[in-house]
């Protein structure tokens, strides 16, 4: 260990002309160690003062997103999804932030609303995330939000810029057929696609019917064990930021 | 750099003023004449077109005529002022103009077109070096930037209207400006409709050019016809249209045969789109297309291959135009590998040989 | 080496040897985050605080870095700078930090950063290292916003989220695209190296206003 290979070949063509200094491998570790650790140091102290504001912007995103599919709940709060159906604990072991998990959404008397579920599929660009408030008893969709799209500009972008197209989805019974502009008959679980973004529109459709599909019988369950709303907004369940909720399956 | 030559002052040195009046004629050998000049093949070009023209117009009325016009003032006036001295005589601009016009939408917005032949010009052609240095098919190149740059624009196509005098679209949109939704019915294309609805198109309207489409795209017997007038001529190559015809017939009649009911017939493949006009008159751009005979089947079984693979399977309903700049770029080297042999040397290069 | 003035340690990365547009350093960001001017913005502020900070610690620790381990202290150094910008973007700007994505943390092997270090900074007294971090950090700046400011008039028809053309304006989506960054990179460097042959065509006239062919003949 005296002449440091890997040191040597990292140092480029702008080492010193000089012949190599030997230096003890010690001091350069110790060199390292020490600027390692302030570095580390001055992070944690920019962290701990970070931390709680993004934090604070996670949640505020994430309470956005459910308020606008739930129609403004007066709280809610997550219920993981476990092999075995909806649990209202963390299953044991799980990581919180990462867990699978739907968000249960109680009016002003505490009485369940419905439930914000997010699912992500690959759309015509790239994963398109979205959440969708949903209710368990008549099946309907209270509303749908993308979270995240990185669909064409101008067209594919429409599923979240135009606004008919959203609010399409409000009061819509699953699972949900898309139909071409004009084509629409009245029934309760047809949505207007959008000309020229077909793949984009489809994707938002499949997207909710899977995962409805996916939970239904679970959710129509936990409604039936009529949950209870938190006793207090608790703010552990809203620092679990939207990330963990929206990368989704 | 003795002696006294022209351009220089009587001292010997030289003077720049005269030195500019001096023009040489580079050319590789071997210096051979031939009637077939560059201008009098474009001219040529640009007479065949002229039909199609027609009966682009016939179909979608005058808005046809207004975006074809945009897009070759766009280039033309791009040459003009950028080009070398004197380059617009050649027509090559005046071509990359009428062929990116009869790619647009009927109803485009002539500003849009414009800015397409200024690019097409400009960024496909004079920003390498001017006409035969050009890597990518120019007029192409116009279509895929304005394609990138308004998506929703380029694909809207207007169907038929009662009125033929009626535009096609908000053709006299302000620059910048978005056209406002067209008052004619606006319809999908045949691929458009085979890709997202399932549904196939009549091969006879799709012969004939009474379907929606780009402006000089949907008569897919007329272009036969104009195109192989310049095949005839020997002013196109008819190995790369040939070859690119046989490799879209055989891949998608293999599809068809697996699944009828998943895969469009071989016969709507061909007629159906731009590949008639890609494979006859932008495939075979003579600077970007191989040199070689057996180049240009490469290249032009390269196209069909693409074609069909991005319409079959590609998020796109039209694959023609990036198949063909796709193998654009392929060129150097397709053309690298099929250099013929030079006569009475050994088939195989000895190790380490020059190439 | 030659020695610098002060003055020309500042100016020097503002235009002659303008990161972006002269040297291509840095282009990752420069093509990726320009797409609006407060996207180029803040990238660009971050950019300038790591490299004046790095710029800073590297010229201040000169002595006491071993060579042998240099770059590895270079690293870690424009890394937690990194790491603090991260941190505070996200914190502050949040909408701009989730625009920018990964591109914060790549600052780490901006080659411009890394560079200014072990050509410069490790080489001179602190306030040159100062001096040449903040011309290079304010080139970067002028470049990107350049970019930032061709691509959102195109691409959004606006400046700073300011619409310029109304409501009516037709995007032209590719620009916010990433191909909007090499075209209008190609455009620029096009423009200036269009203008520098015209301005040292100019120079040569001026020079020898006889005419002169070639240079041996001069000589």
């Amino acid at each position: 260990m005296k002449d440091l290979p890997t040191v040597q070949a990292g140092d480029g063509d702008g080492s010193p002309a000089s012949a190599p200094i030997q230096v003890a491998p010690g001091k350069l570790m110790a060199t390292l160690g020490i600027a390692g650790a302030l570095a580390g140091l001055v992070i944690v102290l920019v962290f701990e003062w970070a931390d709680p504001q993004i934090q604070a912007h996670r949640a505020a995103a994430l309470r956005a997103a459910v308020n606008d599919v739930l129609s403004d709940p007066a709280s809610y709060r997550s219920v993981y999804v476990t092999e075995s159906g909806l649990s209202d604990a963390p299953p044991a072991g799980a990581d919180t932030v990462n867990a699978e998990k739907v968000f249960l959404g109680f009016d002003a008397g505490g009485a369940p609303v419905g439930y914000a579920i997010t699912g992500a599929e690959p759309g015509y660009q790239d994963f398109i995330h979205l959440i969708f408030g949903y209710d368990p008893a008549t099946r309907r969709l209270f509303g749908m939000k993308v979270l995240e799209s990185k669909e064409t500009p101008g067209l594919g972008d429409k599923i979240y810029k135009d606004m008919d197209f959203v609010t399409g989805f409000e009061g819509v019974e699953t699972p949900i057929v898309g139909m071409k502009q004009g084509a629409a008959t009245g029934a309760a679980n047809e949505v207007d696609m959008i000309t020229g973004a077909t793949i984009s529109s489809r994707t938002v459709i499949e997207i909710i019917n899977h995962r409805v599909e996916a939970l239904g019988s679970d959710l129509g369950e936990h409604a039936a064990t009529a949950p209870r709303a938190p006793a207090s907004p608790d703010p552990a369940l809203v620092d679990e930021a939207v990330e963990g909720g929206v990368e989704g399956p | 750099m003795n002696g006294r030559g022209p351009g220089r002052g009587p001292d010997g040195s030289m003077d720049i003023d005269s030195l500019a009046e001096i023009r040489l004629r580079i050319a590789a050998s071997p210096h051979l004449r031939s009637p077939h000049s560059t201008p009098r093949i474009m001219w040529n070009v640009v007479g065949s077109l002229v039909p199609i023209l027609a009966v682009g117009i016939y179909y979608f009325g005058p808005s046809a005529l207004l975006v074809v016009a945009a897009a070759t003032l766009g280039s033309v006036l791009t040459e003009v002022l950028f080009g070398p001295k004197g380059s617009t005589k050649d027509g090559s601009a005046l071509i990359t103009g009428l062929l990116l016009g009869l790619i647009l939408p009927p109803g485009f917005p002539i500003w849009m077109a414009f800015v397409g032949g200024v690019f097409g010009v400009g960024f496909g052609k004079l920003i390498f070096g001017g006409l035969g240095q050009n890597v990518f098919n120019p007029a192409l190149l116009g279509r895929a930037f304005l394609q990138a740059a308004f998506p929703a624009a380029i694909t809207t196509w207007p169907l038929q209207p009662d009125n033929w005098w009626a535009l096609r679209g908000d053709s006299f949109a302000l620059p910048l400006m978005s056209p406002s939704a067209p008052d004619v019915v606006t319809g999908a294309t045949p691929l458009g409709l085979m890709k997202f609805e399932g549904l196939t198109t009549d091969t006879m309207d799709l012969m004939m050019g009474s379907t929606a489409g780009s402006i000089g795209e949907t008569a897919g017997l007329l272009i036969l016809v104009c195109g192989g007038y310049l095949a005839l001529r020997n002013y196109l190559d008819w190995r790369i249209p040939l070859s690119i015809f046989l490799t879209v017939f055989v891949f998608s009649g293999g599809l068809y045969l697996i699944g009828p009911d998943r895969f469009p017939s071989p016969l709507f493949m061909l007629f159906s789109g731009g590949l008639m006009l890609g494979a006859m008159y932008m495939a075979t751009d003579m600077v970007t297309s191989p040199v070689t005979p057996a180049g240009s089947w490469i290249f032009g079984v390269g196209i069909g291959l693409l074609v069909v693979l991005i319409r079959v399977w590609g998020g796109l309903p039209e694959g023609v135009m990036y198949a063909i700049l796709f193998m654009n770029a392929f060129v150097p080297f397709i053309n690298r590998i099929t250099q013929p042999r030079v006569f009475g040397q050994p088939r195989r290069k000895p190790r380490g040989a020059e190439a | 080496m030659r020695e610098t003035t002060a003055h020309e340690d500042l100016i020097r990365g503002i235009w002659k040897e303008n990161p972006v547009l002269v040297q291509l350093l840095g282009l990752c960001p420069a093509l990726a985050v320009t797409n609006t001017v407060p996207n180029a913005i803040a990238m660009g502020l971050a950019t300038f605080f790591v490299l004046t900070g790095s710029s800073l610690l590297v010229s201040l620790l000169k002595n006491w870095i071993p060579s042998e381990v240099r770059i590895s202290a270079y690293i870690l150094i424009i890394a937690t700078f990194v790491t603090i910008a991260d941190l505070v973007l996200a914190a502050v700007v949040p909408l701009i930090h989730k625009e920018l994505g990964a591109f914060i943390a790549l600052i780490v092997v901006n080659c411009m950063i890394l560079g200014r270090q072990e050509a410069f900074a490790s080489k001179r007294p602190v306030g040159r290292a100062l001096l040449d971090a903040v011309g290079t950090g304010t080139g970067f700046m002028i470049a990107m916003l350049m970019m930032g400011t061709f691509r959102e008039v195109l691409g959004s028809g606006s400046v700073m989220g300011y619409s310029l053309f109304g409501e009516n304006f037709e995007p032209w989506i590719v620009m916010i695209l990433p191909p909007g960054g090499f075209l209008t990179l190609g455009f620029i460097l096009l423009a200036f190296g269009w203008w520098k042959e015209r301005h040292s065509e100019a120079i040569r006239v001026r020079q020898w206003p006889h005419g002169v062919a070639s240079g041996e003949e001069v000589a």
